[in-house]
């Protein structure tokens, strides 16, 4: 049975909720059940923001995790909240540029990648959600390449979809990374 | 073929409202569920409707009130510290038989309280937050699906029977996002409505709305009134859902999205060789003692799982009659009970 319990957490603005829309939006075309669970109210504005997505290929039952397979994490503080909700052998991606804490599990798989930095070589800081969903998506198989990018046309408003070219670039330099 | 789409709770009952018709909302913003309001300030326009935002809960509902007067389709929406806003409003229209919607999408109470789901307003909703022997149809949906399914009945309800209905969600279930397939048309029950205000032209008696019977004799036939058509909502609809009851050792009870969480528990308890049911009221009001009358000689006893300090568990003990024990496990002021604190009341039950 397919089941991908996915937790995503770091600040507010660093496109942590979109990243979590993607991922549910691309498990939909592939006509998975999936869902997504938003953190809401004041820790959204400028504060922590995680959001708890579930894709699976029978009825989820709750969309509230209390544990985790895979978990991306883009600050320190997520990383001291969410490490201890993977399960064992499950899957961590860091974003090392702002992540500069190491996590004390030893019993799941951590993946470090500087996604910061990578986004701010390519000259949009907004990507490095990019690259972390690109090595999600490699990792858990959880949908293929091509609903990611029918997701993003799906989901981003038509004035950014120009820039869908390079995000799937970034996309699959984070897969290879 | 329908429309498959990822929404948001809260953008789903305003979608569904507006697809069974209703062209009147008045509201006034409240988180969790500003997106209905937001919503449908962007939807409305579209569809030569009416979109209000009001200058206090109260004036909402009191909107309300007037525009289902005139015999239109009308909601309002909320939460928690505002319904109570609201509830005067609610109490009116209930006297004068006024059919409308309104949602709450309960947070953490009493008073101010927090943003975080809750479902402490299950007393307030079913039991009358109003003064007054009145009742509202209270509909309690699991998912993203069912709150358009239920949020276009509970327009069809309300139209039947001349009631307020109630949509009762809580944050989890307006601020996630699931799939949603709605169908191309909606079948928009007719209904007769003779008895709206909205202008006789001179070719009729004039129809008054009101809730004011001095007569303490013509109050009492006007409660009898009432109280028929809530008997007539007791026998003909109930709802509910049984999951996994077959053989179960303990019946969970639970809406809402708790009883998703409840799913969770049945599975994990699997995986440990207990074996659990869920019996899930989607009708709060009226409470599917028919449900119960299925089950309750199969558990040893009922769980009722909420998130509050235990109030539709009194309604369990009730539909249970003594039959069979009845506990209760929650969380309170925006925390969500787990799997693993379902889970370990169960154990606690079963002396594991």
């Amino acid at each position: 049975m397919l089941l991908h319990e996915i937790i995503i957490a770091g600040f507010g603005g660093q496109g942590v909720l979109s990243a979590g829309r993607l991922l549910a939006y691309a498990g939909m075309l592939e006509d998975k059940e999936v869902s997504f669970l938003p953190s809401y109210g004041p820790e959204m504005r400028g504060g922590t923001a995680n959001c708890m997505v579930v894709i699976s290929d029978e009825a989820i039952a709750s969309p509230v995790l209390n544990s985790c397979s895979a978990l991306i994490v883009m600050n320190n503080p997520s990383l001291e909240k969410f490490e201890k909700w993977l399960k064992p052998g499950g899957l961590l991606i860091t974003d090392s540029s702002l992540v500069l804490k190491k996590p004390s599990r030893t019993d799941i798989k951590v993946i470090e990648i500087p996604a910061t930095q990578l986004a701010n070589e390519v000259g949009n800081k907004t990507y490095s959600n990019i690259y972390l969903l690109g090595k999600l998506v490699k990792e858990t198989q959880c949908f293929g390449v091509e609903s990611f990018e029918k997701a993003l046309y799906g989901i981003l408003p038509k004035r950014k979809h120009h820039m869908i070219p390079e995000e799937m670039e970034v996309f699959k330099t984070g897969m290879n990374y | 073929m329908g429309q498959k789409l990822l929404m948001k709770g809260n953008e789903v009952i305003a979608e569904a409202a507006v697809r069974a018709g209703c062209r009147h909302y008045f509201g006034y913003p409240i988180t969790p569920q500003t997106e209905i309001a937001h919503y449908m300030a962007k939807r409305m326009p579209e569809v030569g409707g009416v979109f209000l935002q009001a200058e206090s809960e109260v004036s909402a509902i009191n909107m309300v009130y007037g525009a289902a007067s005139t015999g239109k389709r009308v909601m309002t929406s909320s939460s928690s510290p505002g319904i109570s806003l609201k509830q005067e409003g609610i109490s009116y229209a209930s006297g004068a038989e006024l059919p409308a919607v309104i949602v709450n999408i309960m947070r953490g109470g009493p008073g101010l309280g927090g943003i975080q789901p809750s479902q402490s307003d299950y007393f307030q909703a079913t039991k009358g937050g109003g003064h007054g022997d009145y009742h509202m149809v209270v509909l309690a949906p699991a998912s993203v699906q069912e709150l358009y399914e239920l949020t276009v009945e509970a327009f069809n309800i309300a139209d039947r029977y001349r009631i307020l209905t109630m949509i009762l969600g809580d944050g989890v279930l307006g601020q996630m996002m699931e799939v949603v397939n709605f169908r191309d048309e909606e079948k928009i029950e007719s209904s007769d409505k003779s008895w709206a205000a909205c202008g006789h032209e001179n070719k009729r008696e004039h129809n008054t709305i009101t809730s004011i019977h001095i007569d303490p004799a013509v109050l009492e036939q006007w409660n009898l009134r009432y109280q028929k058509k809530y008997q007539a909502i007791i026998e003909n609809e109930q709802r509910y859902e049984l999951y996994n009851c077959e053989d179960a050792d303990i019946i969970l009870v639970a809406y809402g999205s708790v009883a998703r969480i409840c799913k969770g528990v049945i599975k994990e308890a699997q995986a440990q060789g207990i074996k659990l049911g869920l019996l899930r009221p989607i009708t709060l009001w009226p409470f599917p003692v028919e449900g119960f009358e299925k089950v309750v000689n199969i558990p040893k006893a009922f769980l009722t799982v909420e998130m509050s300090a235990g109030q539709m568990v009194e309604d369990v003990k009730l539909a249970s009659n003594g039959r069979k024990p009845v506990y209760f496990t929650g969380r309170m002021g925006g925390m969500i009970p787990t799997v693993d604190n379902v889970l370990s009341k169960v154990k606690e039950i079963l002396g594991r």
